[in-house]
């Protein structure tokens, strides 16, 4: 038998996945991110599916998460009317607060706020378990009992974030806006019944459904990225928690970011 | 290919970044054998280990198991053949969000159609093998060092492999219960005619337990023999490390290191 050379180690099914191995030589973080979500994306719609970690990720994201959307959400409303009321009565246009919170909410604090909130929290977790799994081996160990890790750790996560982030959105869009509306009749005296008309009548499905459209993204970016970084992790310890930082700050710049070019290519 | 040869290596190498861990190495393991494999801390076996179930992959090399070649299966036939495989970490490695039965089980819950209880029911079984009935619903973070690899082993050997590969499987146990694990290992062998790749620093397990016995140096397999040819082997580093002596070609290395 004659020696060959050595096997390319990514299979060549996806050409994203072999655009990301050139790019690995150079420790290219996102050749890796790129090669890992076309596998997840691969393995979202193939056998076998592991619903009980989906479930359980679902909750980790979407339920525990939600005591700290919902103080935040309720707290920007509320300094939003404040600070818009401020504003506009100085042109006599107070009656445009709920329209202004109602808009800001939707398309942009909602779904933001509520990306950096999950991002700080399920996503430093994520990386930090999936960080401790690698470097004690419970990865390998999953795979020597035929388990694949990208599907059984990795897709669950995808999912999760993929859908609990705009459930979380809605929740944060709805908080928002009673926020306003309860500073603004109560502390600030407007109107309820106008503010209301002024809400609805100014706010479109349009300005919702894009703010959905984000956070979507949002939770998909927050799930891969903070899942690399766990998977990536080596050097015990250390290199988890430096994983679980990189994890958060690139999740928080990645949604800052795309959340322009989203905006911009969505509400052109 | 002789088909009574079960792991056959050539030419594997290794490195990590500047580090050259493996170099060349061959190795055949037979059919039914009970191949253990000595060498110092940081020399490359567990390296080594984990090329064979395909957790690594190497620079250059082949390496077949059961006539497979590793480095080419797909995914769905890499996980085919790590069904036959049990395989016991050095630090065990145990899934820490699950119980000690649900560890054991893992196996048998994602690749067979058994019910919880009766997942558990073989779980016991195989915790009792290993010297620990009744701990079923501790979690890992409960367990001591010992503890931990014997749930380890258990787990390893849950769906009755074809071939198990044991990463240091006695140390940090007490004599009497390493001894326990070492007749454990050589009954697997008889009964169930497993064959395995064993690795430690124990020589009185290694001489219990091995068919024959193979010493990393330096990156490749530089002898391989029976017990007894091990035992009245003529190479130093062999002789230094079996004796484990300070004094002999090895201690330069060490020291310069
Ligand atoms: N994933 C890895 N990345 C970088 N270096 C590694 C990795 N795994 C092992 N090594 C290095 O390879 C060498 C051999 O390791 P190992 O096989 O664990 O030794 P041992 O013979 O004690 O089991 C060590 O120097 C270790 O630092
Ligand atoms: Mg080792």
């Amino acid at each position: 038998m004659t020696s060959r050379e050595p096997r390319k180690t990514v299979t060549l099914l996806c050409p994203v996945e072999y655009l990301g191995s050139l790019l690995i030589p150079s420790f290219s973080v996102v050749g890796g991110m790129i090669m890992m979500l076309c596998f997840t994306l691969r393995y979202i719609f193939t056998p076998p599916f592991y619903l009980r970690n989906i479930f359980k990720q679902m909750v980790e994201i979407g339920v525990n998460s939600m005591p700290v959307v919902l103080i935040t959400a309720s707290f920007t409303g509320a300094v939003l009317a404040l600070q818009s009321h401020t504003a506009f009565k100085r042109f006599d246009a107070e009656t445009l607060v709920g329209t202004v919170v109602a808009l800001s909410m939707t398309r942009e604090l909602g779904p933001v706020l509520t990306g950096l909130i999950v991002a700080g929290r399920a996503g430093a977790a994520m990386a930090a378990e999936l960080g401790t799994m690698r470097v004690t081996e419970q990865i390998d160990a999953l795979e020597t009992l035929a388990t694949n890790p990208v599907r059984y750790l990795v897709v669950p996560r995808f999912i999760g974030g993929m859908l609990m982030l705009p459930a979380l959105t809605v929740l944060s869009d709805g908080i928002g806006i009673m926020g306003g509306f309860i500073v603004s009749t109560r502390v600030l005296g407007a109107n309820p019944t106008t503010y209301m008309t002024r809400t609805w009548d100014f706010l479109e499905m349009e300005d919702i459904f894009h703010g959905l459209l984000k956070s979507f993204f949002f939770g998909a970016a927050i799930a891969l990225i903070s899942s690399y970084e766990g998977f990536a992790s080596e050097g015990g310890a250390e290199g988890v928690g430096k994983a679980t930082t990189r994890a958060v700050v690139l999740s928080s710049m990645a949604i800052l970011i795309s959340d322009y070019f989203l905006s911009a290519w969505l509400f052109k | 290919m002789n088909s009574d040869i079960m792991i056959h290596i050539e030419g594997l190498s290794k490195s990590f970044g500047r580090k050259q861990v493996l170099d060349g190495l061959e190795l055949d393991v037979m059919r039914g054998e009970s191949m253990v494999v000595i060498g110092g801390s940081g020399t490359g076996k567990s390296v080594l280990i984990k090329h064979i179930i395909g957790l690594l992959k190497p620079d250059s090399g082949r390496i077949y198991v059961d006539g497979h070649d590793v480095l080419s299966l797909g995914e769905h036939d890499l996980g085919e053949l790590r069904k036959k495989f049990g395989m016991l970490f050095q630090n065990a490695a145990l899934f820490d969000s699950f119980s000690v039965w649900e560890n054991v089980g893992f196996g048998l819950k994602q690749h067979t159609r058994l019910s919880s209880a009766e997942v558990r029911k073989v779980a016991s079984e195989k915790l009792r093998m290993v010297g620990l009935a009744g701990i079923e619903d501790l979690m890992p973070s409960e367990l001591s060092g010992g503890m931990r690899k014997r749930v380890g082993l258990a787990r390893a050997i849950a769906m009755e492999p074809e071939v198990i590969f044991y990463d240091e499987p006695t140390t940090g146990l007490d004599p009497i219960m390493a001894d326990v694990i070492n007749e454990l290992i050589v009954d697997l062998r008889k009964k169930l005619k497993v064959t395995s790749i064993s690795i430690t620093h124990d020589m009185a397990s290694a001489y219990k337990i091995a068919d024959r016995i193979a010493m990393l140096y330096k990156g490749r397999i530089i002898e391989v023999g029976t017990v007894d040819e091990i035992r009245n082997t003529s190479n130093e580093i062999v002789r230094q490390f079996i004796t484990g002596s300070a004094v002999g070609p090895i201690t330069m290395e060490v020291t310069r290191a």
